[in-house]
């Protein structure tokens, strides 16, 4: 179990910065995840912490060791692929045992602690099979087999379920979390969906370009984004955003107004707005709401796509006076296209952020 | 009904294109593949008045006959063992047996290959067509020899290209560069690198060792000729399989590389554990069409030796060359052809059931 800290880290490849350092603390036995768009950087990190990259710049430090210039194999650390990478020449027990077999450890000891990562992963039945015999779902569990073996400090996973298809990955996920309970060890965790940085992470690094955009809990990132970029990453559908004009600052409020919106005020400190000028206003899609009538303050349009998901119903609308929202409806709402509808939403559940 | 008049006919176009390459392999190829096979049960001859008979297996009986003949020592009239100055027994001679004995029509024509002293007694080999033995066990030897010789030396200039060093291409195309010369060229020049006298490799050697060297005739010498065309024919063809080995390397996933970083294994261990597994395909291919272009062996033999010295270098495709057309003899030809087949053939359904992928 083991601390991992990251300060400054960056890294070029020839001319081009990639990661434009980064800070990173991981406490001892959480649960990490690196969330962000393809070529954001997540990935490479992940590799310059298992040592596969070099880091061209700054410190790494697992449990308060400098590591920079350490062979992988002296990290602490395992790492699961996304390929999986389990070798279609060995069977299970020897893709499993295979960290052990090239450390030269007995036989009877590798015996056993390949019985040991089986029983956690429950696949004790599979250990003489081929990986050609195996599913995509058996193939990452000898993969995290694999990892378990070497008994790091630190576990590294590589988006490991994109290979896998959406029932199987979802089983998956759960997997995991029960084994980061039942292992109680540091794991870092990169992958691009949104879903599995929410249900699985402890804290999320949100990644843009090679920079850090902010680091928290999952709830903390999805109630109080800290910027544009974080605030339509995270939640699904994506949060609507709107241009608007501050017309009133004030220490506990602003008030804000667009062409498609009456002038509302939020409960914000004024801080950044206070000079008035323009800011984007950021809803969620569940935070909006249908009333009847023509309430004052709403947004009017007209329903242009419907999405019935059962739980709930995201709907489309082109508003009257410009501009498109979405919003997501709890439960099935039997709205159809081509129908007009007013949606309103609770100004403290909104988001102000200064135009970037 | 449109679609299937195109189907047939961009069929037919096909089999136009087709047609070409495969009269021509047809005629070249694959008939004298069946020739061979109806020559060698016949007595057929290039060019001859007599007709043709078919004779069943004899010529494979006057290649392959073979005997195992025990010689009892000579005695003299007290029955004593007849000895030599060093008191070696001595033995009537061979020919004794093999000509005109009416005891022994069976050895009648047979020539002693190779024998041994086995107490008093020596036992002699006698095989019916003793040049024909040896072309075979030149070829064997030259077989044995190149394949680890061609496809390890291959693998290693592999890997060592497979890096991402500057310049390395340039090695890359260094190390082909002999597979696009015509062999013959490749065996002509090589005579000058082993020529007895003013050889390349006899005057490096001799500068090496400050003049301590002796030259040595190297395709002139029954102990040196093989293994010399053995030694240039690797290098020749050592390129080609270069380029095989690098494909089958690029195929094997960078991941497995780096699972065996993180895993600490040495290099040893990765080329055991990932590389050469992983090679599993390649090296079936590799080794089996040296094989076969082994057994094939014929120009370096016509340009550099033609057989020699005292019949060394003789080989199996050399010898059906010199028969069927050097004495005419097509149907003699045409039985060493076949039997080639079937030993190679047989080699290489025993390399692929080695080699197999085991599940």
């Amino acid at each position: 179990m083991a601390e991992v800290n990251l300060k400054q880290v960056r890294k070029s490849f020839g001319d081009t910065e990639v990661i434009k350092g980064v800070d990173i603390d991981i406490d001892d036995g959480e649960f990490v995840v690196f969330v962000g768009p393809s070529g954001c950087g997540k990935s490479t990190l992940l590799r310059m912490i298992a040592g596969l990259e070099d880091i061209t710049s700054g410190t790494l430090e697992i449990d308060g060791r400098v590591v920079n210039d350490v062979q992988p194999k002296d990290r602490g650390i395992a790492m699961v692929f996304q390929t999986y990478a389990i070798f279609p020449h060995m069977s299970v027990r020897e893709n499993v045992g295979f960290g052990l077999t090239i450390a030269g450890v007995s036989r009877d000891e590798k015996d056993r602690k390949v019985m040991e990562a089986a029983k956690i992963l429950q696949m004790e039945h599979l250990l003489d099979r081929r990986p050609s015999q195996l599913s995509g779902g058996q193939r990452q569990r000898v993969a995290i087999g694999r990892a378990i073996v070497r008994d790091p400090s630190v576990f590294l996973f590589d988006e490991p379920l994109s290979n896998l298809d959406a029932a199987l990955r979802m089983d998956m996920r759960m997997e995991i979390a029960k084994l980061h309970k039942q292992l109680d060890a540091t794991m870092v965790y990169v992958t691009h969906d949104q879903v599995e940085a929410m249900t699985l992470a402890d804290k999320i690094v949100v990644l843009r370009d090679g920079i850090v955009q902010q680091i928290g809990a999952p709830m903390d990132l999805y109630h109080k984004p800290a910027n544009l970029f974080v605030a339509g990453f995270i939640g699904s559908p994506s949060m609507n955003f709107m241009d608007v004009a501050v017309r009133q600052a004030s220490a506990e409020s602003v008030t804000v107004e667009a062409p498609a919106l009456d002038p509302v005020t939020l409960p914000v400190a004024s801080g950044e707005f206070a000079g008035g000028g323009g800011a984007k206003l950021g809803i969620r899609p569940q935070h909006l709401s249908v009333v009847e009538g023509n309430t004052g303050g709403a947004l009017h349009g007209r329903v242009v796509l419907v999405e019935r998901l059962g739980t709930e119903t995201v709907v489309n609308v082109d508003l009257a006076r410009g501009g498109n929202i979405v919003a997501a409806l709890a439960e099935d709402r039997p709205l159809s296209v081509g129908a007009n509808v007013a949606l309103s939403f609770d100004p403290a559940q909104a988001h102000l952020f200064a135009d970037a | 009904m449109a679609a299937r008049s195109t189907l047939t006919q961009s069929n037919m176009a096909g089999w136009g294109f087709a047609l070409p390459a495969f009269a021509l392999l047809a005629v070249f190829i694959i008939l004298p593949f069946f020739f061979a096979f109806a020559f060698s049960l016949t007595d057929q001859r290039l060019i001859s008045p007599n007709p043709t008979r078919y004779v069943g297996f004899e010529n494979y009986e006057r290649l392959l006959g073979m005997n195992i003949l025990r010689i009892e020592p000579a005695r003299d009239d007290a029955g004593q063992i007849v000895r030599d100055a060093n008191g070696d027994p001595t033995y009537p001679r061979v020919r004794t047996f093999t000509r005109n004995n009416p005891d022994l029509p069976h050895l009648q024509g047979m020539r002693e290959w190779f024998g041994w002293r086995s107490g008093d007694d020596r036992v002699v080999v006698l095989a019916r067509d003793v040049l024909f033995m040896k072309s075979l066990v030149n070829t064997l030897t030259f077989v044995i020899a190149i394949v680890p010789l061609q496809g390890g030396g291959a693998l290693l200039l592999a890997l060592l290209i497979n890096q991402r060093l500057r310049g390395i291409n340039a090695f890359r195309a260094i190390y082909f560069m002999p597979v696009v010369i015509s062999i013959v060229v490749v065996s002509l020049l090589w005579r000058f690198i082993y020529d007895g006298n003013d050889g390349v490799l006899n005057n490096i050697l001799h500068g090496l060792t400050l003049g301590a060297f002796q030259p040595i005739d190297w395709l002139g010498r029954t102990d040196t000729a093989l293994a010399s065309i053995i030694v240039m024919s690797a290098w020749q063809a050592v390129g080609f399989h270069m380029v095989i080995w690098l494909a089958g390397l690029q195929t094997i996933s960078p991941t497995y590389y780096e699972v065996a970083t993180i895993e600490g294994a040495n290099k040893w261990q990765t080329f055991r554990y990932i590389t050469w597994p992983g090679l599993r395909n390649t090296a079936v291919l590799v080794f089996i069409v040296i094989t076969i272009q082994a057994f094939a062996l014929f120009a370096q033999i016509d340009v550099m030796t033609n057989g020699g010295p005292l019949d060394s270098t003789q080989t199996l495709v050399f010898q059906a060359i010199e028969r069927g057309y050097g004495k005419q003899d097509i149907s003699g030809g045409s039985t060493i052809a076949v039997i080639l087949f079937f030993v190679v053939l047989a080699i290489s359904l025993v390399q692929r059931y080695l080699t197999r992928e085991r599940t």
